[in-house]
């Protein structure tokens, strides 16, 4: 099986240490490994106070009272703002809807809305004060699922809709509808010789980043307000902040503080708006820390789906047709949910060739808590879904389960159910080979450390549950699709200032983008593009913050991409100027001035032929030289409303897995022993960190197959497990050997050929573990996180 | 109330302290050392992991009070702490020529104290072999979970220097990490104990 594409080549900068291609380690690492690393919840003011929401205690209800005279009369509490306080007629925000209050206004609509909100001089003071105030609700009846929203006499979540999705909607307790309609899946099911179908159960994922909502928001004399916040896009956030507080956006000053993780959590507001409507009332600065509990209602979550397929495939295993309908719970608030929809049905085959598709997406608004982005988008569910259904359609055929899907593999030049050409590198089928071949680990591996079974190698742990007896191995595989950058038609630009200059007698580069780190490690890739591009040993990174202008979000596999490509045209804008500058000085001292393709390397001015003209030092002496400029990617267009043709996304990300489990089956337990990757990474910018998005993002996909899940009651709509302790996320123990295997084909669209990566991998990673779980237990297994009563009959 | 207690070496004392307020709390919000984390509050994710008398705890579940009169080492610490360990033991991992050995006496931990350091850019920072390890392996991402590992890590080191895989899984089960997928936290804690035995 051949692979296309070519390694990518550099000449600037190729002699150049420290730049792209090189495991070069992190700029915070020092800081973060000290303990001085700043993140928001660190953050500390002279005269600070604390601010607390209150959240509501219902789900569903009309709010009738509200009454605040306790709590504002207990000592040290400074503020109490509800609804009625909110300085502007801008009360509500949100990504792409603005249907969310900033604090609720004659109703709730979930569990844990923001109802009114504190600042005192001492967090406990403060959440003692919110405590005393008194609302009164009458309770409305909640809207849960497909069934009790479209009922008919259905209660609106949201009564009046304007926003531009009410219009194609066929009910108004639906956010978005997007079908994927090609060729005639009818006509083409009367020539299937064997057809499958399945219906599929996705549970509610929380990000669980570890470091928890919070920031400090400061008045400043001018009437603004500084915010040093957590978030994945400051300027998405002051898009939305400035208005609800009555201030023009430069009177907003934003800077990014440290962000313990995201994942797709941060990309809604939390407490922003909050802080500084505290800090202006009370003019003090504020400061927001959620705790973990808190943390569970304060951001949305991943959709939770039901998913219908059928697939068809001939008697020599060619997939015939697939139709599907997903159907996505967004929860109370729109949040990211349209676009949600958009990945899920567009990505809805997975990566595979099929002529004749009918897919329908939706989303539903329930009084569930709201969803929106995370780690997959929307392609996570509908991974698990159909990657279930190609082994159950292997099965049927009779062919190896491996071998079928290279079988019905796309590749490049292959065309998406949206009617979009792949025009890069699509090395599906050499990926799920990649993987195959990798070696097993041995058979009874807790023996391998000598005769007894050591219990922290089996199911149950060290509940010392089994010594083997009832443990049985699976092994199971699965492939995915994801999309890099925001699709649709979005206007996904990024925005890079680059300065050189001379300092200290040596050549620096300076860097500011507006992009948020959030553990990804875009900052040391950041200085390994100026050292490559500006040949330079010495880069700044400056603070990302609201003086420089968008970066867009760190989000959609996008920010490498997107601000890297922004960050490596700004420094050959800047090499340009540079290079002017040494002929507009030097160049009458030597002809290669004109003649010769000159590059920057190591301080100097070289010739494509190695030849040294000048110095750096020489070229700029006093002079400095600045570039800030945009950088866009190709453009895409919105699906067709009715068929959902048109070339939507901007690139594409691939990524395989083997997963072998221990299951042993009396008790229900689950051991994953070994979670293999491949995946197509276009250019390793940073190999060392290419490794650790895999991992991370592999074991968020192994958290949701096997343990990850926000329980919420279907009868009150209230969440019933918002801690560490009722929910679990993978530890040490739980997670497994994770082999990488890292293939770079180049994308000759992207800047270096790269490839988006960050969440290609916790796609198949979750229908693999469930493929070997069913491998190894003989059960369906509809549904994930699959628990331990499911394998043992008991659910 | 009053809370008086040895941190990082030094004396340190807290006044009007709320009953209910935590160490971690304490640390974070009084003392000025919000290296330990806050991540979940409740000792379930280990972000907050000091050693308190030697022994790794949860520092947001010890009330501030029982802290009095006691030493406490945090990842601001750390570092001064492995070096001191060092001098005194020959090892900075403390687990040098000590197979499955106690762990630093409690005199020995009285005796020791932090030495101050220009940290602001973290430039020219002494280390600790895991802290250098943790950076070196990529074990740091969006690092919220690093001080608390640190620490765990440190100490299991210093107890057991030649930990086999499931060992060092054990020890740091207490703490959770939801960047890395913990494989180069792995090989972070390998590769501390490697260059510990290479020394030697």
């Amino acid at each position: 099986m051949g692979t296309t594409g070519t390694p990518t080549n550099i000449t600037q900068g190729s002699g150049t240490r420290g730049g792209i291609g090189e495991s070069t380690l992190r700029p915070d690492g020092t800081l973060k490994v000290t303990g001085e690393f700043a993140y928001s919840s660190d953050m500390w003011h002279e005269d600070m106070l604390w601010g607390q929401i209150l959240r509501s205690t219902v789900a569903h209800a009309e709010i009738v009272s509200i009454d605040t005279a306790e709590a504002l009369a207990t000592p040290g509490v400074y503020a109490v703002m509800t609804y009625d306080d909110l300085p502007t007629e801008v009360r509500h925000y949100g990504l792409e809807i603005q249907d969310t209050p900033v604090l609720a206004h004659g109703k709730v609509r979930h569990h844990g809305e923001p109802v009114a909100i504190v600042a005192a001089d001492h967090p406990e003071t403060a959440r003692r004060a919110a405590a005393k105030i008194k609302v009164e609700y009458r309770e409305l009846p909640v809207i849960t699922d497909e069934a009790s929203a479209t009922a008919p006499g259905a209660v609106l979540v949201h009564e009046g809709r304007t926003d531009h999705h009410i219009g194609h909607v066929p009910h108004p307790n639906i956010v978005h509808r997007q079908p994927i309609v090609r060729g005639d899946a009818g006509q083409a099911a009367l020539g299937a010789d064997f057809v499958v179908r399945g219906e599929y159960t996705f549970g509610m994922q929380d990000q669980a980043f570890l470091g928890p909502e919070s920031g400090l928001a400061v008045p400043a004399e001018d009437g603004g307000v500084e915010l040093y916040i957590a978030t994945q896009w400051l300027h998405s956030d002051l898009r939305q902040i400035a208005p609800v507080l009555g201030l023009p956006e430069d009177k907003v000053r934003m800077t990014l503080s440290g962000v313990g993780g995201a994942f797709g959590g941060r990309e809604d507001l939390s407490m922003q708006i909050h802080a500084c409507l505290l800090a202006l009332r009370t003019g003090k600065p504020v400061k927001i820390v959620y705790n973990r509990f808190e943390s569970f209602f304060g951001h949305v979550h991943r959709h939770p789906a039901k998913l219908t397929y059928e697939h068809g495939a001939t008697k020599d295993g060619r997939l015939t047709h697939v139709k599907a309908r997903i159907v996505l719970d967004g929860g109370a608030y729109a949040s990211a949910s349209p676009a949600v929809v958009g990945n899920a049905s567009s990505l809805g085959i997975g990566p595979y060739v099929v002529d004749d598709v009918d897919i329908e997406a939706i989303a539903l608004y329930t009084n569930n808590p709201p969803c929106g982005a995370m780690r997959g988008f929307g392609a996570v569910q509908a991974c698990f879904a159909y990657e279930a259904q190609m082994d159950k359609l292997a099965d049927a055929v009779g062919m190896d389960r491996v071998a079928f899907r290279q079988l019905n593999a796309m590749e490049q030049g292959s065309l998406l159910p949206t009617g979009q050409r792949v025009d890069s590198p699509a090395p599906v089928a050499e990926l799920l080979r990649r993987v195959k071949a990798m070696p097993l680990p041995p058979e009874r591996q807790w023996l391998s450390a000598g005769e007894d079974a050591d219990v922290r190698q089996l199911p149950g742990g060290l509940s010392n549950t089994t010594h083997g007896e009832g443990v049985v191995r699976g092994i199971g595989y699965a492939v995915g699709i994801k999309n890099v950058g925001f699709s649709e038609g979005f206007d996904d630009y990024s925005t890079a200032r680059v300065r050189m200059e001379v300092v200290g007698g040596v050549p620096v580069a300076t860097v500011h983008t507006a992009m948020a780190e959030v553990g990804q490690g875009g900052v040391t890739v950041h200085a390994q593009i100026a050292r490559t591009e500006l040949g330079v040993a010495q880069v700044t990174i400056q603070p990302a913050d609201t003086r420089v202008g968008s970066a867009g979000s760190t989000s959609a596999s996008r920010q490498t991409y997107v601000t890297g490509g922004a960050v490596k045209n700004s420094c050959e804008l800047v090499r340009e100027k540079v290079l002017e500058i040494g002929r507009r000085k030097l160049g009458t001292y030597h002809p290669a001035w004109a003649t010769a393709e000159l590059l920057l390397e190591g301080g100097k001015v070289v010739t494509d032929g190695g030849e040294v003209l000048a110095d750096l030092v020489d070229v700029l002496e006093d002079e400095a030289v600045e570039v800030e400029a945009e950088w866009r990617h190709r453009p895409t267009e919105p699906f067709d409303l009715r068929t959902g043709q048109g070339d939507g996304h901007v690139q594409y990300s691939f990524a395989a897995h083997r997963a072998v489990v221990e299951v042993d089956t009396e008790l229900g337990l689950v051991k994953v022993i070994e979670l293999a990757c491949a995946q197509d990474v276009g250019k390793a910018l940073n190999p060392l960190s290419v490794v650790g998005q895999i991992q991370g993002g592999t074991t968020q996909g192994l958290g949701v197959a096997v343990m990850e899940e926000i329980i919420v009651d279907p009868k009150t709509a209230k969440v019933r497990n918002p801690s560490f302790t009722d929910y679990l996320i993978p530890t040490i123990l739980d997670t497994p050997t994770i082999p990488v295997d890292v293939l770079e084909l180049a994308d000759d669209h992207a800047p270096y050929g790269l490839r988006g990566i960050g969440e290609a991998p916790t796609l198949s990673s979750t229908p693999a573990v469930l493929a070997a779980i069913r491998n190894a237990t003989g059960l369906q297994l509809d549904r994930t996180p699959v628990r331990p009563e499911h394998l043992t009959g008991t659910a | 109330m009053r809370v008086s207690f040895t941190v990082n070496g030094r004396r340190q004392e807290a006044d009007d302290v709320w009953e209910g307020e935590s160490l971690l709390y304490v640390l974070r919000e009084r003392l000025g050392l919000p290296g330990s984390k806050n991540a979940c509050e409740q000792g379930e994710c280990g972000s907050c992991t000091v050693r308190l008398d030697g022994v790794p705890v949860c520092s947001c579940l010890v009330a501030a009070g029982q802290a009095e009169g006691r030493e406490i080492v945090t990842v601001e610490g750390l570092a001064d702490f492995a070096r001191q360990r060092s001098e005194h033991t020959g090892c900075a991992t403390g687990a040098c020529n000590s197979v499955g050995g106690d762990g630093i006496s409690l005199d020995e931990a009285q005796r020791w104290a932090a030495k101050g350091q220009d940290s602001q850019t973290g430039e020219g920072a002494e280390l600790s072999p895991v802290q250098q390890a943790f950076i070196d392996a990529g074990a740091v991402q969006c690092g919220f979970c690093t001080p608390g590992l640190l620490i765990a890590a440190d100490e299991m080191l210093e107890r057991n220097p030649n930990p086999t895989d499931a060992d060092i899984r054990e020890a740091l089960s207490g703490n959770l990490c939801r960047c890395t997928g913990y494989e180069k936290i792995m090989d972070a804690v390998r590769l501390a104990a490697a260059r510990q035995s290479e020394a030697v």
